[in-house]
């Protein structure tokens, strides 16, 4: 079983709130200070659906992050936790696209590697959160594709995926290959361990240019986007909160009870 | 394609009645087509769809193209693809609106893809800009810390819209419109997924999206023990209890009761946020809610920023007296 995972790095999700600052005048988020990128928690997910299948059905896995300035740290994580091939899309040309420039590059970089059976993606990113890619690398590859996928089993040149619905789940049977976008129903992720960070120290991994995947630089990243960023801005919160008080935690609850009533919310 | 004219809106069913979030579709559609002057269609696609067209018409579609084939019993985006496909370049709309549903979200940034535009997703704010008349679409990004607007300069422009984000269009049975038969044209062979098996987990109650209350809690709950105080004061509140991420996590209480950026998007009257801190990505959830109330231990907790009310303090001594104030408080 040959798979590919596409794997992003992003802001840490978990900043705070507080500390999360956009540049009006360039529409970009300010990388908040001290707190380093991190491998995209949703394409960590679809690693971590890989991973177990190869423990099942042997194979090889392949990762791939596109961006420009990917840390090693940060990209090395794949393998670490189990990749076995890490291939960079890196280039200041790859720098600032959409859903649409990343998957014309993502699938360009697919073909070019020629053989697997299952590609596999977060559900979305947790920066842009776009939630195309998956679907726009199986158009472009003419493959079919299950999205928010949450358990994947597969043999014989088929998969059976459970895929989140909004009310349970469905049982979805598709040819292979396809493509696979994963979503943290799947359940834990796991944490590398010595032997993987070691392998990983020592793996460097394959970079590859838009010419290298047969593209020009004007298709990929920001010159290739379908979509233009108008704006980008914080929604206002409408101010603190009015706090209830009382002499004990209790008394301050029957006052909660009070003004809820007085409000006629309950 | 002819030059591209008028919006599209893809009507979804449940029980034989169109969904909250089609009626939604329905009036945002009708807004944007008056604003640009030109009609508003439905697409019905599905297996006995036919008799949905009249409500789709009264809620305000000028046109509804009815697509019923038993083929289309099920949503598949491999089926549904190119039924959508055939019918954009048949009818070449302007923009194509889609609910953020299962089937929307999945649905739309294929079609996209397949017709050489792009889509935006999971939209809360949705204008023409006067000047060139291109539709502008506002999202959440980073985990609901920032939003977003987004135009292209390709047609369709193909969106989805976040449910609850807009109001429904209300119906008016003496409205007029044209019922079009449509073919899917679908290739048996074109199918390469197929539903085995579909599960539907039930969840005691009332719907968390349907309710007016929620009674949501967060890590600081501890345990499933804690969510049973939780779930009774929801129960008196004839509300639904919810939950942040961490306790579905952990197993505390189900999946599906996950409110936030990656569960369920909710905007009830009253939204009692108890021992959750207030993470942006569980915001992005709740925040079209009419009234937050957050009861936390912790003054600084970022809950008390969105929240119109709060009591600072531990839920174990709180939840409880409220729950015994408001029983008196309600009774009789
Ligand atoms: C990509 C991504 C997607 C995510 N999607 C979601 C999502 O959809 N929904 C979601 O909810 N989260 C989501 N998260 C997780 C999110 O970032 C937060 O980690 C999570 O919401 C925190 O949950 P919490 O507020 O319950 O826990 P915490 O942040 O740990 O807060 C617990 C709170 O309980 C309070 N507390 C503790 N004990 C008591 C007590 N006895 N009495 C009163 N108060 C007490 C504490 O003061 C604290 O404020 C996502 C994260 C990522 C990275």
């Amino acid at each position: 079983m040959n798979m590919i995972v596409c794997i992003k790095q992003v802001m840490d999700p978990e900043t705070p709130p507080a500390s999360f600052k956009i540049d009006p005048q360039t529409n970009k988020v300010i990388p908040p200070p001290g707190i380093a990128p991190v491998p995209d928690p949703y394409s960590e997910y679809a690693l971590e659906a890989a991973l177990r299948l190869k423990a099942e059905n042997s194979g090889k896995i392949t990762a791939i992050s596109l961006g420009n300035d990917l840390l090693r740290d940060v990209v090395k994580k794949s393998l670490a936790m189990g990749a076995d091939e890490l291939i960079l899309l890196e280039d200041e040309a790859f720098a600032g696209g959409d859903s649409c420039s990343t998957a014309i590059a993502l699938a360009a970089a697919i073909k070019k590697i020629g053989e697997y059976d299952i590609v596999f993606c977060g559900r979305q990113a947790a920066d842009w959160g776009a939630s195309q890619v998956g679907s726009g690398i199986a158009e472009l590859l003419g493959l079919p594709c299950l999205t928010l996928a949450q358990k994947v089993e597969a043999t014989d040149g088929k998969a059976k995926v459970e895929v989140v619905t909004d009310d349970g789940y469905e049982v979805v049977e598709t040819t292979l290959p396809a493509v696979i976008t994963v979503s943290n129903e799947l359940g834990e992720v796991r944490y590398p361990n010595i032997k993987g960070i070691l392998k990983a120290k020592k793996k460097e991994p394959i970079i590859w240019k838009p010419a290298d995947i047969g593209l020009e630089a004007s298709e990929v990243g920001a010159a290739g986007r379908c979509t233009k960023l108008v704006k980008l801005f914080q929604p206002v919160r409408e101010g603190e909160a009015e706090i209830i008080s009382g002499d004990t935690p209790e008394e301050a609850a029957v006052n909660l009870a009070l003004k809820l009533r007085e409000i006629k919310l309950i | 394609m002819a030059e591209s004219s008028g919006v599209m809106a893809y009507a979804e069913a449940s029980k034989d009645k169109l969904t909250t979030t089609t009626r939604e579709l329905l009036g945002i559609g009708r807004n944007l087509a008056n604003e640009l002057g030109e009609p508003l269609c439905a697409v019905l696609a599905g297996d006995g769809v036919s008799s949905l067209a009249d409500e789709a018409i009264s809620l305000g579609a000028d046109r509804v193209y009815v697509i019923d084939d038993p083929l289309l019993k099920e949503y598949l985006s491999d089926s549904f693809t190119p039924v959508m496909e055939r019918l954009a370049a048949e009818v070449s709309p302007r923009i194509i609106l889609l609910g953020q549903t299962d089937a929307g979200r999945d649905l739309a940034p294929r079609l996209a893809f397949r017709l050489k535009t792009a889509a935006t997703l999971d939209c809360v704010d949705l204008t023409i800009d006067a000047a060139s008349k291109r539709l502008q679409a506002t999202r959440p990004v980073y985990g609901g810390n920032a939003l977003a607007t987004f135009t292209t300069e390709t047609d369709p422009q193909i969106v989805t819209i976040r449910v609850k984000a807009f109001s429904a269009a209300t119906a008016d049975a003496s409205r007029k419109g044209e019922v079009i038969k449509a073919e899917a044209g679908l290739e048996p062979a074109a199918v390469r997924t197929k539903v085995l098996d579909r599960i539907v987990e039930e969840v005691e109650g009332l719907k968390l999206e349907d309710a007016a209350v929620v009674v949501s809690g967060g890590r600081g709950i501890g345990g499933a023990e804690g969510f049973k105080q939780l779930e009774e004061l929801a129960h008196l509140l004839k509300g639904a209890l919810g939950a942040s991420r961490p306790p579905c996590d952990n197993g505390w209480v189900s999946e599906l009761l996950q409110i936030g950026i990656t569960g369920k998007i909710i905007a009830p009257d009253l939204y009692l946020a108890v021992a959750l801190s207030g993470s942006s990505q569980h915001l992005s959830g709740c925040s079209g809610s009419k009234n937050i109330v957050a009861i936390n231990k912790d003054p600084e907790a970022n809950i008390f920023q969105a929240a119109t009310y709060g009591v600072v303090g531990d839920w174990k001594k709180v939840v409880p007296a409220l729950t015994e104030k408001i029983r008196e408080l309600t009774s009789g």
